[in-house]
C-alpha cells in the first residue's frame, strides 16, 4: 500500500515547479527540547542538499507564541510544514527518518527514493 | 440549596463541581469530582458532546467558570449550530470570554511521520485557551481521534497519560469524552487514565421504541447512584431523572381536597381524597373515566391550583370539547395557565423517557395535581413489568412533591374488574370502580369505592350518571330481580311516587274520617250531659215537693196536738225533731 501512494506522489510535478520556487517552510517548537534542536538539525541538512538556495525555514516557537499554534493546526511537536508551494504539507517528528520526511515533503524523484530509501534505512 | 445538603450529607467527600445538568448533581451528589476529568463515554449518538457542551456553558452562566472546548470532530461552527437548538448561544459566550471553542483537525492523510514527537502542541493550544478566559472546565472531544490521525499509539498512550496529569495539575474540571468500544468502556482504553469519575450513557432501542440511560461506573471517593437512569435531550438540554433513588419517606398529609364531584366526596367521608395521594379510576371502556378525572381537574382549577394533565389517547381539545357535552367548561383554565395538558401518544417514546418527560414538566408546571389518563395505554410502549416499575416510580416521584395523582385505567371486559391491568393496585391510596350494568336492555353506569386508606368511605354502589350539569351519583334500587339502574331505577321511582301519593291520600281520608267521628262523638256526649242535666233538674224538684209537703203535714200535727192540748207544760220541739219523730 505505502508503494502505490509513493508511486502516485512521483507523478506530481513538484520536481519542475520546485526548481524555480522558493519553498516556504515553518518548523514548530516548544522550547529548546532536544526534538526542537534535532528537528532543526535534520531540516536544514535535508534542504541544504536538495534545496540549496531555494528555501526559508522560519521557526515558531510556541511557548513564546501559543496563539499560532491553532491557526495552523498544531498538535504534534515538532510539526514541520510546507507552506509555499502549495499543496500545504505537515510532517510531525524529529524528522530523522529522511526518507519518510522526503516523501512527506514531495521532494523525492523516483531515483533518489530508492537511493535514499536505502540508505536511511 | 440542594449542593448544600448533599454536601452536608457526606462531608468527608471529594470537593465537587455542580456540573448544571438537571439530576445528575443528584445521583452524583454534588456533581463532577473539581480539579479532576471526568470521562463520559457512550456509542455514537448517545449525547456525550451535548453533555460536554451543556456542562461548558452552565458552568460559564450559572457558576461563572468560563470554559474550553476541544473538538476533535466538529468544528467550531458546526458545534454552534448543533447547540444552538438548546438555546445556548456558543457565539455570544466566546464573546464574552466565558467560553473558547477550539477544532483540533488530525487528519492522517495530511500528516507524515517522521521520527520521535510529543504533544506538546495540543498542550500548549490547551493552556492557551485556558489561559485566555481563565477557564476552570475543559471539555476534550472526542481525544481519542488522535489515536486515528496519528499511527504511534505508543507516544499517544503516555502523551495521554500526561495530559490527564497536567489537566490535574491545573486544576480544572475536565469531561473527556469517549466512543464506547467492544467489550470495553472506550475503544483505546481511556478509562485507564481518567479514573476518577466515568460516566456510560447508552441510547437503547428495545420494541422500536429508544430510550437513553446514564449510568456512573465509577466515581472515586464518593458514593453515587449506581443504577442506570433515563435521561432526556430536549430543548432545554440534558435532564437526568433520579427517579429510581426515591425511597418511601414522603411526608403525608391530613388536608381533603374535593374530588369535584359533591357526591362522591359525601361517598369519600364526606370530604373528597387527602392530599398528595393517588387515586386510581379503574373502569371498562366507556365507563367516564374521563369525566372523573375532568371533574378533579376542574376542581383544582377551581381552587386556584394547577393541574397537569396527560392524556395519551386523545387530544387536548377533544377532551375539552367531550367535557363542554356534560357541562364542565375546561378551556377558561387552560388560558389562565392553570391547567395544561401534555398530549402524546403512549408508544411515541419509551417508557423511561415518557417518564423523563412527566418528571420534566412536573417540575416545570409545578402543578398541585397531575392526572394520567389512561395509564393502560403505556403498556403499549413497554412491557407490563416495565410499566408497572414505571408507575411504582412515578407515584413515588409524585407522592414525594405532595402532588396529588390521578390515574385513569382501562380495564378490558374479559378480565376480572378488581384487577388492574398495570397491577399497581397496591400502589394507590383511592381505588375508583366504574362499571357498567346490562340490565332491561340497557347499559347503564355504576360506581363504587373499592378502597380508600385512612377514611370511612361509603359501602354503597351508586349509579353514575352523565348529566349536562356533570356527573351526578344517584341510590340504586335494589328490586326483585337485582339492582335496577337506568329507565328500570326511574320505572321503580315513579311507581314508588305514585304509591307514596296514594298513601298520602289514604292517610288524609282517615285523618278527615276520626275528625267526624269525634265531632259525631262530642255531639252525643253534649246530648247525654243535656239529658242528663234535665233528669236532674227534675229530681230535684221533686225532692223540693216533697219537702214542702212534709212541711205543710208537720204544720198541720202541731196545729192538730195544740188544739188537742196533749202536752201543755213541754216546750215546742225543733223541726227536725218533729219530722225525725214521724
Amino acid at each position: 500500500m505505502k508503494k502505490s501512494a509513493r508511486r502516485a506522489e512521483q507523478d506530481t510535478p513538484t520536481g519542475t515547479t520546485a526548481d524555480e520556487e522558493v519553498w516556504e517552510l515553518r518548523l514548530y517548537v516548544a522550547g529548546q527540547t532536544p526534538k526542537s534542536v534535532a528537528a532543526f538539525a535534520n531540516l536544514k541538512k535535508l534542504c541544504e542538499e536538495h534545496l540549496p538556495g531555494r528555501y526559508k525555514i522560519e521557526v515558531v516557537d510556541l511557548i513564546q507564541q501559543p496563539q499560532l499554534a491553532a491557526g495552523d493546526q498544531i498538535v504534534a511537536i515538532p510539526t514541520l510544514i510546507r507552506k509555499l508551494p502549495p499543496p500545504l504539507r505537515r510532517i510531525v517528528g524529529d524528522l530523522r527518518n529522511r526518507e519518510r520526511t522526503l516523501v512527506g515533503l514531495q521532494l523525492r524523484s523516483a531515483t533518489m527514493a530508492t537511493e535514499q530509501g536505502g540508505i536511511s534505512a | 440549596m440542594k449542593k448544600a445538603n448533599s454536601r452536608s450529607v457526606m462531608p468527608r467527600s471529594l470537593p465537587k463541581v455542580p456540573s448544571g445538568i438537571q439530576g445528575l448533581d443528584e445521583i452524583t451528589g454534588g456533581g463532577l469530582p473539581r480539579g479532576r476529568p471526568t470521562l463520559v463515554c457512550g456509542s455514537a449518538g448517545s449525547g456525550k458532546t451535548l453533555m460536554a457542551m451543556e456542562f461548558l456553558v452552565r458552568g460559564a452562566v450559572l457558576h461563572d467558570e468560563p470554559g474550553v472546548f476541544m473538538a476533535f470532530e466538529e468544528t467550531a461552527e458546526e458545534l454552534t449550530q448543533n447547540v444552538r437548538s438548546l438555546g445556548f448561544d456558543l457565539d455570544d459566550l466566546t464573546s464574552r470570554k466565558k467560553l473558547v471553542v477550539d477544532f483540533v483537525r488530525v487528519e492522517r492523510h495530511e500528516i507524515e511521520e517522521s521520527g520521535d514527537y510529543d504533544l506538546e502542541g495540543l498542550f500548549v493550544r490547551l493552556g492557551h485557551a485556558i489561559d485566555r478566559v481563565g477557564a476552570k472546565r475543559v471539555v476534550l472531544d472526542t481525544i481519542e481521534t488522535l489515536f486515528s490521525g496519528l499511527s504511534n499509539a505508543a507516544i499517544l498512550r503516555a502523551e495521554l497519560r500526561r495530559l490527564f496529569r497536567w489537566l490535574k495539575d491545573e486544576g480544572v474540571t475536565a469531561i473527556i469524552t469517549g466512543e464506547r468500544g467492544e467489550g470495553a468502556l472506550t475503544r483505546h482504553g481511556l478509562e485507564e487514565y481518567v479514573s476518577d469519575c466515568v460516566i456510560l450513557l447508552d441510547h437503547r432501542v428495545t420494541n422500536q421504541v429508544s430510550t437513553r440511560r446514564l449510568r456512573i461506573v465509577k466515581y472515586r471517593g464518593t458514593s453515587h447512584g449506581t443504577n442506570e437512569y433515563p435521561f432526556l435531550i430536549d430543548e432545554d438540554g440534558i435532564s437526568v431523572l433520579p427517579i429510581t433513588s426515591l425511597g418511601l419517606q414522603h411526608e403525608v398529609s391530613d388536608e381533603r381536597i374535593s374530588t369535584g364531584i359533591p357526591r362522591l366526596d359525601a361517598m369519600l367521608g364526606g370530604a373528597g381524597y387527602f392530599r398528595g395521594s393517588s387515586v386510581l379510576v379503574a373502569g371498562t371502556a366507556g365507563t367516564g373515566k374521563t369525566s372523573v378525572a375532568a371533574h378533579f381537574a376542574d376542581a383544582a382549577c377551581r381552587r386556584g391550583e394547577r393541574c397537569l394533565y396527560f392524556t395519551f389517547e386523545e387530544s387536548p381539545d377533544q377532551v375539552i370539547r367531550n367535557m363542554r357535552s356534560i357541562g364542565l367548561n375546561l378551556e377558561p383554565w387552560v388560558k389562565k395557565g392553570l391547567l395544561r395538558f401534555h398530549a402524546v401518544r403512549s408508544t411515541l417514546h419509551g417508557l423511561e423517557m415518557h417518564l423523563a418527560i412527566f418528571h420534566k414538566l412536573v417540575q416545570e408546571f409545578q402543578p398541585q395535581v397531575v392526572i394520567l389518563d389512561p395509564i393502560s395505554s403505556l403498556i403499549r410502549a413497554g412491557t407490563s413489568e416495565d410499566a408497572n416499575a414505571m408507575v411504582t416510580r412515578l407515584i413515588d416521584f409524585l407522592k414525594a412533591r405532595r402532588i396529588t395523582a390521578l390515574l385513569s385505567n382501562l380495564t378490558s371486559g374479559d378480565k376480572a374488574l378488581e384487577k388492574s391491568e398495570v397491577d399497581i393496585s397496591s400502589l394507590v391510596d383511592t381505588w375508583l370502580l366504574l362499571r357498567d350494568i346490562e340490565l332491561g336492555g340497557e347499559r347503564n353506569r355504576a360506581m363504587y369505592i373499592l378502597k380508600s386508606r385512612g377514611m370511612a368511605h361509603s359501602n354503597q354502589v351508586r349509579e353514575f350518571l352523565l348529566t349536562d350539569r356533570g356527573i351526578e351519583l344517584a341510590d340504586m334500587y335494589l328490586g326483585p330481580e337485582g339492582v335496577l339502574t337506568g329507565s328500570m331505577r326511574q320505572a321503580q321511582e315513579a311507581r314508588e311516587k305514585a304509591a307514596a301519593l296514594v298513601r298520602k291520600q289514604e292517610a288524609e281520608g282517615r285523618l278527615r274520617e276520626r275528625a267526624r267521628k269525634q265531632e259525631a262523638l262530642e255531639a252525643r256526649i253534649t246530648a247525654i250531659r243535656k239529658e242528663f242535666a234535665a233528669e236532674e233538674e227534675e229530681a230535684n224538684r221533686l225532692a223540693a215537693q216533697e219537702q214542702a209537703k212534709e212541711q205543710v203535714l208537720s204544720v198541720d200535727r202541731d196545729a192538730m196536738a195544740r188544739s188537742r192540748q196533749s202536752d201543755v207544760h213541754e216546750a215546742p220541739r225543733p223541726r227536725g225533731n218533729l219530722s225525725g219523730r214521724t
